[in-house]
């Protein structure tokens, strides 16, 4: 996916870092994140790495990519560094529910309680005809009810966000005279830092004024960039994690296929949907390993359904092995009855299709005997160049290890084979 | 939306590109559609390689021959030569197609601009969006493989081989518009549409990016305005609502054509709900539901032709389209033959359809698969098991791996005669080149060119000599004197100071080496019995470097059990000893040119008073006329 969101924390960071470097303005940033990583979670050891812990109140937040915090009763305001401490023991690696979606906390992001009276709002996000500037007074959790009273205004691909635009949004959004320089200061800024490091969304929900120091304070930021811009980005994002989605966890063959993805130029991908399922597809493709899955659930069989998978943009020879022996390795698992593989396809443009193929025979070749305990019949079904003597190959080595492998070409239907699994599954025949 | 997509095909069978970073497999693939469609001229004008110089070109095939494609450095160049070229081909990298596009755009000949690219980030597609709109061009992609107009234009990899291109009838028009995200599955729709109706009209896939440079709905509405389109097929998918577009146009009443449509992704249901996130960004997400069933009910009321079922999708485009026939607001395009290509010789013998003899053998090393080898062995092995020079020259000379005691004799050898100072022949002819300002090579080849008979050529001779005499049994005073009587030297024996009292220290060691590491030392034996009988002529006329090392390679070669008798003289005539000089020598050569040129050694000139001047008397041109003038002076 293109666009990746970030933790709390290092957006934060992300931020500051643009501001001070763009315009000069100093957030005075005091911020720390605890999990797993940062150490033994007690008293003392944070203590050391976060002496202001013991000298200010706290807000203690899980930093996972979900909002809606405050409304789930997960935020811990103005504490001591004991109850900080607490509230983040008592929740660790706890399961909780957020919209919809179960995952384990890991990640908690903790900062100095800030009191205060304004609750701004400010978002700035991509759209197909610009950025969308949004800025309200009244920001903060009640921020849906009160969205008659946020102001917008686009900046087109490529124009600058001109001074006086921010003044008259501002203004249309009723900010007291005296605050205006300040947040006009700090808008600018943060569409500059937006643009800078390729972000496609950072929204503050609400930031305040720091009477005390005079500066902004971020209370609540989302931040997404465009993972598309890791190439010039480097710098910017060396210290930032990309983590997983809320409430998805990556089994170790799934981790292991991303890490192959990653260093290929080649696209691979693999979920696990149900390990117990019969049904198994590795198919060529973005779009077609869409429409398999689609054809397996509209036949009603997305309950047998095993896995997603997809491999495009011609893999080597060794990387389409790697993958497949991984998937054929999860497809075996399950021995209690028939199963279906389904590799699948579209007709190619430019992919070599016996070049693939050579890998995932290679890897079938592997898995034999697990293979002949599943009951597995394998179906494959594709087209482009080449395609031929792929096909071939398919066939020939269903003679030679004596597993079925029923072999189709572009004047079959890209999906019949779906059609021919769930038999096998369901009949056998 | 993109910009104004009224106004119907963007391309016709004259349509020419230009081709930005050059790559063979779509050039060719380019050209290969347009000798099937009969087109007159090839697709691509040109060719845009950024940075190179005027003047070059690119050779591909149009048909049986082959043609020049000029190449030219930016775009602009490229454009002012071929002001006719209105669509530009960008096959740069997701990193510099930004950049490419950005300076092409001006450009006014060009009309379409087409991004390969995946990966290109989002701020710089939004720039080039939206300066397209301003100049009112039109942008296919990012990632995309591109579109094809059937019997027209066809860019890049777009509907993949010629067989495929034939089988889905796209070498001439049909009356079906298609559009969709994916390069494949529009591949895939292409035989579909092929199975079901009279083919394709104009294809485009626009690419699976959050912002595509043209929509679906762009094309949906450029499809209504092209008369021979008589129905719309467009696939679309979950995510983004482009669709929504297609709908309100029905609705509305602009799209009148006949739209079967499908959309993929009713699996996203089951897929846990945290794994795929298809939300708008922003704390007002949008208010238009982006699932599949969601856009598909939406066409479906505002009246498109929707299946329940990808599976579905072909027996309806079927339907739909024998409808439009019955009804005769459809009359079937006709069939045309293809323009057939002549097979293509790597293909074919790929598919092991032909067989051609080859140009030239090798039997020593092999570059085709992962890694390289030397006869066999992979040369990670030759690395991960530190196999020596000697085990490479045995492999890639004699293409077996010889006993230790031989490759190290190997090794001795080549370190011994690496160099001999810089007053032999050769040294001298490369410290002369080196100081005349000559690159290293030719240096180094200016030395080896001295090597043959009588400079380094003796240990050749001398290990053929030795052999022979051996093992007819000649008697060393029969060998001397048979060698005398016709007028030879006797190759390895004398040397200029040596003596039998004052031994070559490099004799020694290489003896005494081989006498204890050797199975046996025969012709070494045999060399000394001739040295014996040379001795008692002169006292200087001992065994030298060169028959020791003659006469030792005789007995590595017999004694090492890899070679037959005929194996062993085979690689004395071949040259294989002078071989092992010529390797060894260059080290030393090398190091004298770069001894010369780190001191900065000016040109050599031999002084005058090193040279005896003398002359005949001086020749004078003969006169016909008078052939007695030089007489008379």
């Amino acid at each position: 996916m293109a666009r990746k969101k970030i933790r709390e924390f290092d957006g934060k960071r992300m931020i500051a870092a643009a501001l001070k470097r763009g315009i000069g303005l100093d957030l005075l940033l005091k911020i720390a994140q605890v999990s797993d990583e940062s150490g033994s979670i007690n008293k003392e050891n944070l203590l050391k790495l976060y002496p202001w812990f013991g000298e200010v109140p706290l807000v203690v937040k899980p930093d996972m990519l979900f909002g809606k915090r405050g409304k789930n009763n997960l935020v811990l305001l103005n504490a001591n560094v004991d109850q900080a401490v607490e509230f983040i023991l008592d929740r660790m690696h706890s399961e909780v529910e957020v919209g919809g979606v179960t995952g384990k906390l890991t990640h908690f992001v903790v900062e100095p309680f800030l009191p205060h009276d304004e609750e701004y709002y400010l978002c700035v996000q991509t759209q197909r005809e610009g950025d969308l500037i949004s800025f309200s007074c009244t920001g903060g959790m009640e921020i849906e009810e009160n969205w008659d009273r946020v102001k917008s205004v686009l900046v087109s691909p490529g124009d600058e966000f001109r001074s006086e635009e921010i003044h008259s949004l501002l203004l249309s959004a009723d900010v007291v005279q005296a605050d205006a320089p300040l947040l006009e200061k700090f808008v600018a800024g943060v569409y500059q830092a937006y643009v800078e490091n390729d972000c496609t969304l950072i929204e503050m929900n609400p930031f305040t004024i720091d009477r005390s120091q005079n500066t902004p304070a971020i209370l609540d930021v989302r931040v997404e960039v465009d993972g598309y811009a890791h190439f010039r980005q480097a710098k910017n994002w060396s210290h930032v994690v990309f983590p997983e989605s809320w409430g998805r966890v990556k089994d170790e063959d799934e981790r292991y296929i991303s890490s192959l993805d990653e260093k290929s130029g080649a696209s691979l991908k693999l979920s696990v949907l149900n390990p117990k399922g019969h049904l198994w597809t590795m198919v060529a493709g973005g779009g077609a390993s869409v429409i398999y899955s689609d054809t397996v659930v509209d036949l009603g069989y997305g309950n047998e359904l095993g896995n997603y998978a997809e491999y495009s943009g011609n893999p080597k020879e060794q990387e389409t092995y790697l993958f497949a022996k991984t998937l054929l390795s999860l497809a075996v698992v399950n021995q209690d009855k028939r199963t279906a593989l389904l590799i699948g396809g579209g007709v190619a443009n430019f992919t070599d299709v016996a070049a693939t193929f050579t890998g995932i025979i290679q890897a079938i070749k592997d898995v034999k005997g697990k293979l002949e305990a599943a009951k597995a019949k394998i179906f494959v079904r594709r087209g482009g160049p080449n395609y031929k003597t792929g096909l071939r190959l398919m066939e020939e080595l269903g003679e030679e290890i004596e597993i079925p492998i029923m072999v189709y070409g572009p004047e079959t239907s890209m999906t019949k084979i779906v059609e021919h699994g769930i038999q096998w599954i369901e009949t056998g025949v | 939306m993109g910009g104004s997509m009224e106004g119907g095909s963007l391309f016709s069978r004259e349509t020419q590109a230009l081709f930005y970073n050059y790559k063979a497999a779509p050039v060719q693939r380019m050209l290969d559609f347009d000798y099937l469609c009969r087109r007159e001229k090839p697709s691509i004008a040109a060719i845009v390689s950024p940075g190179s110089k005027p003047g070059g070109f690119r050779k591909a095939f149009f048909g049986n021959t082959e043609i020049a494609i000029p190449v030219y450095g930016s775009s602009a160049e490229a454009a002012a030569a071929h002001p006719k070229a209105d669509v530009f081909v960008n096959y740069s990298s997701h990193r510099s197609a930004y950049q490419s596009t950005l300076d092409c755009l001006p450009v006014p000949s060009i009309r379409v601009l087409v991004i390969i690219a995946e990966g290109v980030p989002e701020r710089d597609v939004k720039v080039l969006i939206a300066e397209c709109k301003k100049s009112n061009k039109v942008m296919i992609g990012p990632a995309t493989v591109g579109g094809i107009q059937a019997g027209g234009f066809k860019i890049g990899d777009t509907a993949g081989t010629v067989e495929n291109i034939i089988r889905c009838k796209l070498h001439r028009p049909g009356s079906i518009g298609f559009v969709s995200k994916s390069g494949g599955l529009s591949n895939e729709m292409y035989n579909v549409l092929a199975r079901t109706t009279d083919g394709l009209f104009e294809g485009v896939a626009v690419g699976g990016d959050a912002y595509p440079g043209t929509t679906l709905s762009d094309h949906v509405r450029r499809f209504q305005d092209i008369p021979e389109i008589k129905m719309i097929v467009v696939l679309g998918e979950l995510g983004g609502s482009d669709e929504y577009g297609v709908s309100e146009m029905l609705k509305s009443g602009v799209l009148t054509k006949p739209i079967v449509a499908w959309i993929s992704g009713s699996c996203a249901t089951y897929f846990n709900s945290a794994e795929v996130q298809f939300g708008h960004a922003g704390a007002r997400s949008g208010n238009l539901d982006e699932s599949a069933a969601s856009k598909l009910t939406a066409l479906r009321e505002a009246g498109a032709i929707c299946p329940t079922s990808f599976e579905g999708f072909e027996p309806l485009i079927a339907e739909t389209y024998m409808k439009l026939v019955e009804s005769g607001e459809l009359v079937p395009k006709p069939e045309i033959e293809p323009q057939m290509l002549p097979g293509d010789l790597h293909q074919a013998i790929k598919a092991g359809q032909v067989r051609k003899a080859t140009n030239m053998v090798c039997t020593i090393s092999d570059d085709r698969g992962e890694e390289p080898s030397y006869v066999g062995v992979p040369i990670s092995e030759v690395i991960g098991q530190s196999y020596s020079v000697g085990d490479v020259i045995s492999l890639l000379w004699f293409k077996r791996l010889l006993p230790p005691w031989a490759t190290k004799f190997i090794e001795l050898v080549l370190v011994t005669a690496a160099d001999h100072g810089p007053c032999v022949s050769g040294a001298h002819n490369s410290i002369v080149a080196a100081r005349a300002g000559k690159d290293l090579v030719s240096s180094l080849c200016s030395g080896l060119l001295t090597i043959g008979p009588r400079f380094g050529g003796a240990v050749d001779q001398a290990a053929i000599n030795f052999r022979n005499a051996c093992d007819s049994d000649t008697s060393a005073e029969a060998f001397v004197e048979g060698l005398k009587k016709k007028g030879l030297r006797v190759e390895g024996i004398g040397h200029r100071i040596k003596t039998a009292e004052n031994r070559d220290m490099r004799v020694e060691l290489l003896s005494g080496y081989a006498k204890e590491n050797f199975p046996s030392t025969k012709y070494l034996s045999y060399a000394e019995t001739v040295e014996g009988y040379t001795l008692q002529k002169a006292n200087n006329l001992v065994l030298n470097i060169d028959g020791c090392i003659g006469a030792l390679f005789v007995d590595m070669l017999s004694g090492c059990e890899s070679f037959s008798d005929v194996e062993v003289g085979e690689i004395l005539e071949l040259g294989a000893l002078n071989g092992i000089f010529v390797l060894s020598r260059s080290i030393g050569l090398i190091g004298h040119a770069l001894d010369q040129k780190r001191m900065k050694q000016p040109l050599y000139r031999h002084p005058h008073e090193d040279v005896l001047y003398t002359q005949p008397e001086r020749p004078y041109k003969k006169s016909k006329s008078d052939p007695d003038s030089k007489m008379d002076m």
